[in-house]
């Protein structure tokens, strides 16, 4: 096309003016009580990434309540990747409230207009996040898989599945800035942290009174953690789906997970039969994981199931269908009956372990 | 009193299958159904008035066919149902869409003001959990998600007061009405209509209501110009580039098999066995 050969045909693309003053990529840093959500610490992950990517800073954003140990947390992402922090401490930031947390969040954005805004799908995240979009009018892409840097556009494609998991779409945010993004638990790897790393605390005031907010926390009941199951950070899994016939036969799924030390996840189909608690469903409506080991047995390996553990580092999966999906994406297959390769795994599992101990 | 429940229509999910070739959605034979989750906001809601009487009326906005949903939630019990459906609002985002909610629901409240809006806490195709934080801001109403209960009601002072599911723990929140409630499932069961709301909402005269009765002057705010996010690429995962290795034994017996899928994994993952070892130990 061009006249003159000498250098290279480079594509450029202007950057639309509105957007010259929108820079460097934001997490908000979710806490409750000091306890940072560790979803924060996998989105600084990625996001040093997509900072790198565009050659901008890293950012932390902090809100909580005086008494919090604020800096202790700014501190905290920077070992993880953050360059700066902006801290607000106040008195009404000290439960999260939707009104004063908006309010906190699109001031801030108002006032340093950063050009990726990225939070937790938790249920703070997702109140917090579909909230500060509509109050700036921008678009905002709830439970990505997958965040790309355009490198000519500086554009953010944002990848999430849809219809309940059995496609994914990429979505951009063209015309407006910040370009807004929330991304589930365990879907980013967890980054090492860098105690040598450090940075910039801004500290921004937040000027509004309790008087002005119209609701109240009146109480929090903590909830009772002891018995409840936490797939998201369980290092070994062992699932059971449909192939299982019978809701007595889940408890092969137990006796294996006891053996191994590990936690018991389900499907969709068999937590909807009620054969296992909600807490234990693991797929795109349920629970996303990232074990060191998952075990599949029984299940089909239907999309749907497949977003939510993917990311696991060994899968094994026991299917009687030699076709059933769940090979194209496990690391390992038996094709047989689950009701009898589960107690066979079992034994086998039990024999070893002896032996090493034995052994060791 | 009077609450307003907005609703989508969905295809179930459940039965959702893509099309090898053309990577898109096979909608033939796909049951529509009501968004499974929003049945937990509209119990909520004819709960309410079974306690305090009033109205309950059942909003969507999409396609005529999502008729048929607005008549299955008057069979449940709602009393009045608007569909908002125009060609202009396809294409339309999150953010379109509680634009165009919000600004349906405005309109419903010049003919009797509304004390609390539900919804779904989110909807099982788009999964986005944007709607209903999206039409309380355009409102200006305080937001309550996540809701497992509502504790107590006042509606002459106004008040409501309500658990709310947070990270790691249960809110107890007090504000004020009106409010916009998403509910957390699991928290009700839809009832069983009786037969005079079956018949009622066979022949109910639901409202129909396109862009300009739906009180939407700004066509600007709507469909794909209303809509900052725009879909670039739809495609199905890919599979992995390498298939699973299947274990197998000449007599294929369970224990043979297990014991040579231990041996295989154990082999390639040493430190995968370490950490069995470990935890077992």
């Amino acid at each position: 096309m061009s006249e003159q050969p000498k250098k290279p045909a480079k594509k450029k693309v202007e950057l639309d003016p509105r957007f010259v003053n929108y820079k460097h990529v934001w997490v908000v840093v979710e806490s409750e009580r000091g306890e940072v959500h560790p979803v924060s610490w996998e989105l600084l992950g990625e996001g040093r990434k997509l900072a790198d990517a565009l050659g901008v800073q890293l950012c932390g954003v902090v809100m909580c309540g005086p008494g919090e140990r604020g800096a202790g947390i700014c501190g905290e992402a920077f070992t993880y990747g953050a360059d700066k922090c902006y801290l607000m401490q106040d008195e009404v930031l000290k439960d999260y409230r939707n009104e004063p947390y908006t309010k906190a969040l699109t001031d801030l954005v108002n006032t340093y207009q950063p050009e990726i805004l990225m939070l937790g799908a938790s249920t703070l995240g997702r109140d917090l996040a579909g909230s500060v979009a509509t109050t700036l009018g921008t678009g905002l892409v709830a439970d990505c898989t997958e965040l790309v840097i355009e490198t000519e556009t500086r554009n953010l494609a944002s990848t999430r599945p849809t219809f309940g998991g059995s496609l994914l779409c990429t979505i951009m945010t063209q015309r407006h800035r910040p370009q807004m993004a929330t991304v589930r638990p365990r879907v980013m790897a967890m980054p090492e942290a860098d105690g040598s790393r450090s940075g910039e605390i801004v500290t921004v005031p937040f000027s509004m009174i309790e008087t002005s907010i119209v609701t109240k926390v009146l109480e929090f009941i903590a909830d009772d953690t002891r018995d409840k199951p936490n797939l998201p950070f369980a290092d070994i899994i062992v699932s059971g789906g449909r192939g299982l016939k019978k809701p007595e036969n889940f408890q092969l799924v137990w006796d294996l997970a006891k053996v191994l030390g590990a936690e018991v996840g389900a499907s969709r189909p068999v937590v909807q039969a009620g054969w296992a608690e909600l807490d234990r469903q693991v797929g795109q409506s349920g629970k996303t994981v990232r074990p060191k080991l998952y075990i599949a047995a029984g299940i089909s390996g239907a999309i749907q199931h497949r977003v939510g553990m993917d990311g696991a580092d060994v899968i094994i999966a026991i299917n009687t269908d030699a076709n059933a999906p769940i090979f194209d994406f496990a690391h390992y297959g038996i094709v047989g009956n689950a009701m009898t390769i589960l107690p066979a795994l079992t034994e086998a599992f039990k024999a070893h372990l002896a032996q090493a101990k034995k052994a060791g | 009193m009077h609450s307003v429940v907005c609703i989508k229509q969905v295809p179930d999910s459940a039965q959702i299958r893509v099309h090898p070739v053309t990577n898109t959605i096979m909608r033939q034979g796909v049951p529509a159904i009501i968004n499974p989750y929003d049945l937990f906001a509209l119990e909520e809601a004819l709960r309410l008035k079974d306690r305090f009487g009033g109205t309950v009326t059942v909003v969507t906005m999409g396609p005529p066919m999502a008729e048929a949903a607005l008549r299955k939630c008057l069979s449940y019990g709602a009393d009045d149902a608007i569909l908002v459906s125009d060609r202009a609002f396809a294409g339309s985002d999150t953010l379109a869409t509680s634009y165009a909610l919000a600004t349906t629901i405005k309109k419903i409240m010049g003919n009797m003001p509304v004390d609390l809006i539900f919804t779904g806490k989110q909807t099982i195709d788009g999964d986005t959990a944007q709607v209903g934080p999206g039409i309380a801001k355009r409102l200006d109403y305080q937001l309550l998600t996540y809701v497992s209960k509502i504790v107590d009601l006042d509606l002459d002072k106004k008040e409501i007061t309500v658990e709310r599911r947070a990270e790691g723990g249960v809110q107890l929140l007090k504000t004020a009405t009106p409010c916009l409630i998403t509910m957390l499932e699991g928290t009700n069961e839809m009832r069983f209509g009786d037969l005079d709301d079956l018949f009622r909402a066979a022949r109910y005269d639901l409202k129909v209501w396109n862009r300009e009765a739906a009180g939407i002057d700004d066509a600007e705010m709507i469909g794909l110009k209303g809509s900052p996010t725009v879909v670039s690429k739809v495609f199905a995962p890919r599979p992995r580039s390498q298939r699973a290795e299947m274990v197998e034994t000449v007599d294929n017996d369970p224990k043979n098999l297990a014991v040579t899928l231990l041996a295989k994994v154990f082999t390639q993952h040493p430190k995968l066995e370490k950490e069995i070892a470990k935890r077992a130990g």
